[in-house]
């Protein structure tokens, strides 16, 4: 069997002999920065746009998702924040999927994905989304378009921040998504189009 | 040199719309790099090479260790590892799963280990469809040629030549905007992801502590073809594994940043496993195929197997003066640039291309510029080494090592030394019109020789 074979080859080839232990890896390099909430959201403000998405924040975000998703059909995940907001009542939106043929169908005919995030990073304005009976994976990915409602406290500061909080998220999903901006390609000539397979347009609504 | 790398060096040499390509393209990644690396973006830069390089050596020095572990981690989440040692054995595995459940159509996002192992020939060549979906690769896919760059790989081909691929493959009418042509492919490449049976795709990194895959890209088309088929396969060089999901707050710092100048990519996916109890969506089987293909044969040597390091940026390539002139299709295996020319000769042997090593000015601009800093130029020299000591021309290497030899005795010996200089002077200048070096000569002019030494000048000053 090419599994015994090819350790067997790895631990000769290093010297090692079955089940030796290792040495400890160097420290994992982890630093945290203190960044104040409002500087926070100011950078993933900056940053969602920078990256041509939309980005604001909001005390009342359902009546901005009423007037984005105006006149268009939308999938709502099932996360408990968005029902909060009353965003999952509004009109044109479908919410409460939750067999995957039935999904997946939504989100292929849907104008517009509607999520969540468990959290959000600051410094690259990134979208964090964990797979789980709340938030499935194709709605951020099928549609063209993808609003993302965040309340303000999720925003982290980074990378860092993120998997100092989640050290091991395989412990509680089978995916987590960091999402930075619109889907792209510059395979053709290094010439930037969005959307090319993902949503072409992501809006990151931060309530507060 | 062999007389297809020479062709290729001089056909890309002299096509001069291919010449602006390669240095337009590159050049603009080479650019962006710099801007988000540099000291002011990012104060911490090499604190975070020096950290990715210590966990890459690391890992790899214990590689079996790790291995294990992620194969435990994994399955515990009930996903399985499948070790392959060839391209043979990856297609087996695929070939007998696509059999057992009745599968015909695979959607792959873009993955360099697999095309290693020509892994669509492959399949096709046993009947299964499969589509890349990359768009870059999609194009290559049915231009049916190989990747040009690591990151890039289309971009030796103008919007004009996709519009020509386009029409006469898809039977669409010619588009050249590229947006256009984007959104073709996509709805093509939509309805081929709804209706696949399987996805494969390759891995950025294999995270022992979590049993977990990470994929970076920046389409979409990595996380559709994980996510919308009920199997997954994920197909990765052990080489690939790291030990923590905390050491990809230092790797995914510096991928993006090398790669396209990126602070992140689109889409980071971390998938461990199947889709779990209660999650909608996510596929019902996932297996990740550990393959060999020649990297344990890069282990023994500890200078060397620094090469297993690489985290795929392509930042070599676009800093390359030697790539930026010969291009990709001028390498003789799918890695090129200076990756390419040290990995190629150690996976494929270096009597693949003896000329390989020594196509470098051995500059140092790949060092610089590596994220992991894998010292590619002193493994160059390493593999020159090499090459010679495997010289089939016995003959003149005997007569190459009789020169130095005697040069040696000549260095040492200094009242000798300067005598045969003495000597030399008063034959007047040498001439080569015939010969090897008759043909280099006759493009150069040799200076003219001084009177005196400088030894004679020393004494006398």
């Amino acid at each position: 069997m090419s599994r015994d074979h090819i350790l067997h080859r790895v631990r000769t080839a290093l010297g090692r002999s079955a089940g030796q232990a290792v040495a400890d890896a160097p420290p994992a390099r982890i630093r945290v920065p203190q960044v104040e909430m409002d500087a926070r959201v100011a950078s993933m403000l900056a940053r969602v746009e920078a990256l041509a998405g939309e980005a604001l924040e909001t005390s009342n975000p359902s009546a901005f998702v009423a007037a984005a998703i105006a006149g268009k059909t939308a999938v709502a995940s099932n996360a408990p924040y968005l029902a909060e907001r009353g965003i999952t009542n509004l009109p044109g939106v479908r919410s409460g999927i939750i067999d995957r043929d039935q999904l997946r169908e939504a989100c292929a005919s849907a104008d517009v994905g509607i999520t969540s995030a468990d959290y959000a990073l600051a410094d690259t304005g990134t979208l964090v989304m964990l797979a789980s009976p709340h938030e499935a994976r194709l709605i951020s990915l099928l549609p063209p378009a993808h609003i993302a409602v965040v309340p303000r406290d999720r925003i982290l500061t980074g990378l860092d921040e993120l998997f100092s909080i989640l050290p091991n998220p395989a412990a509680q999903t089978s995916s987590m998504v960091l999402i930075t901006g619109p889907s792209r390609t510059a395979d053709i000539e290094q010439i930037l189009v969005r959307g090319v397979h993902g949503p072409g347009h992501i809006t990151v609504v931060i309530s507060s | 040199m062999s007389t297809e790398f020479d062709q290729k060096v001089h056909g890309t040499l002299a096509d001069a719309n291919l010449q602006l390509a390669i240095y337009t393209a590159t050049g603009r990644l080479k650019e962006k790099r710099v801007e988000t690396v540099a000291a002011e973006a990012l104060p911490e830069y090499q604190e975070l090479r020096t950290q990715a390089n210590a966990i890459k050596k690391h890992a790899i020095e214990n590689l079996d260790y790790y291995l294990e572990e992620f194969e435990r981690n994994l399955a515990a989440h009930g996903g399985k590892v499948v070790y392959c040692k060839d391209g043979t054995e990856v297609a087996d595995f695929v070939l007998s799963l696509a059999t057992e459940r009745a599968a015909h159509l695979i959607v792959k996002s873009k993955s360099m280990t697999t095309e290693e192992i020509d892994l669509n020939e492959r399949l096709e060549h046993h009947g299964l469809e499969s589509v890349e979906t990359d768009l870059g690769e999609y194009i290559l896919q049915l231009a049916h040629q190989r990747p040009y760059h690591i990151v890039a790989p289309a971009l030796h081909l103008t919007r004009y030549d996709v519009a020509d691929l386009f029409e006469r493959r898809l039977h669409v009418p010619h588009e050249t905007v590229p947006e256009k042509q984007t959104a073709l492919a996509r709805s093509v490449l939509r309805q081929k992801f709804l209706a696949a049976d399987i996805g494969i795709s390759g891995a950025n990194f294999l995270v022992a502590d979590s049993g977990a895959v990470v994929i970076v890209e920046n389409e979409g088309n990595a996380r559709l073809t994980t996510s919308a088929p009920k199997i997954h396969i994920a197909i990765a060089g052990i080489e690939k594994v790291i030990p923590r999901s905390q050491d990809l707050a230092t790797f995914l710092k510096l991928l993006a940043r090398s790669a396209t100048g990126q602070l992140l990519s689109v889409y980071t996916s971390f998938l461990s496993g199947p889709r779990r109890e209660g999650e909608i969506d996510g596929p019902d089987e996932f297996y990740v195929v550990l393959l060999d293909n020649g990297r344990t044969r890069l282990l023994p040597d500890k200078g060397k197997r620094q090469s297993l390091y690489c985290i795929r940026c392509g930042a070599c390539l676009n800093t390359c003066p030697v790539y930026r002139k010969i291009g990709g299709h001028s390498f003789p295996w799918v890695y090129s640039g200076p990756i390419g020319a040290i990995l190629t000769p150690q996976f494929m042997g270096v009597q693949h291309e003896p000329a390989l090593p020594f196509a470098s000015s051995l500059c140092g601009a790949c060092g610089e510029v590596c994220p992991v800093k894998i010292d590619i130029p002193k493994i160059l020299l390493d593999l020159r080494s090499d090459v010679k000591k495997t010289e089939t021309r016995e003959k003149q290497n005997r007569l190459e090592k009789l020169a130095f030899r005697g040069f040696a005795w000549l260095m040492t010996h200094p009242r000798l030394y300067e005598m045969a200089g003495q000597f030399a002077r008063s034959l007047g200048p040498p001439s080569f019109q015939a010969g090897p070096l008759g043909a280099w000569l006759s493009q150069r002019d040799l200076p003219p020789l001084p009177g005196r030494s400088f030894r004679e000048m020393w004494r006398r000053r």
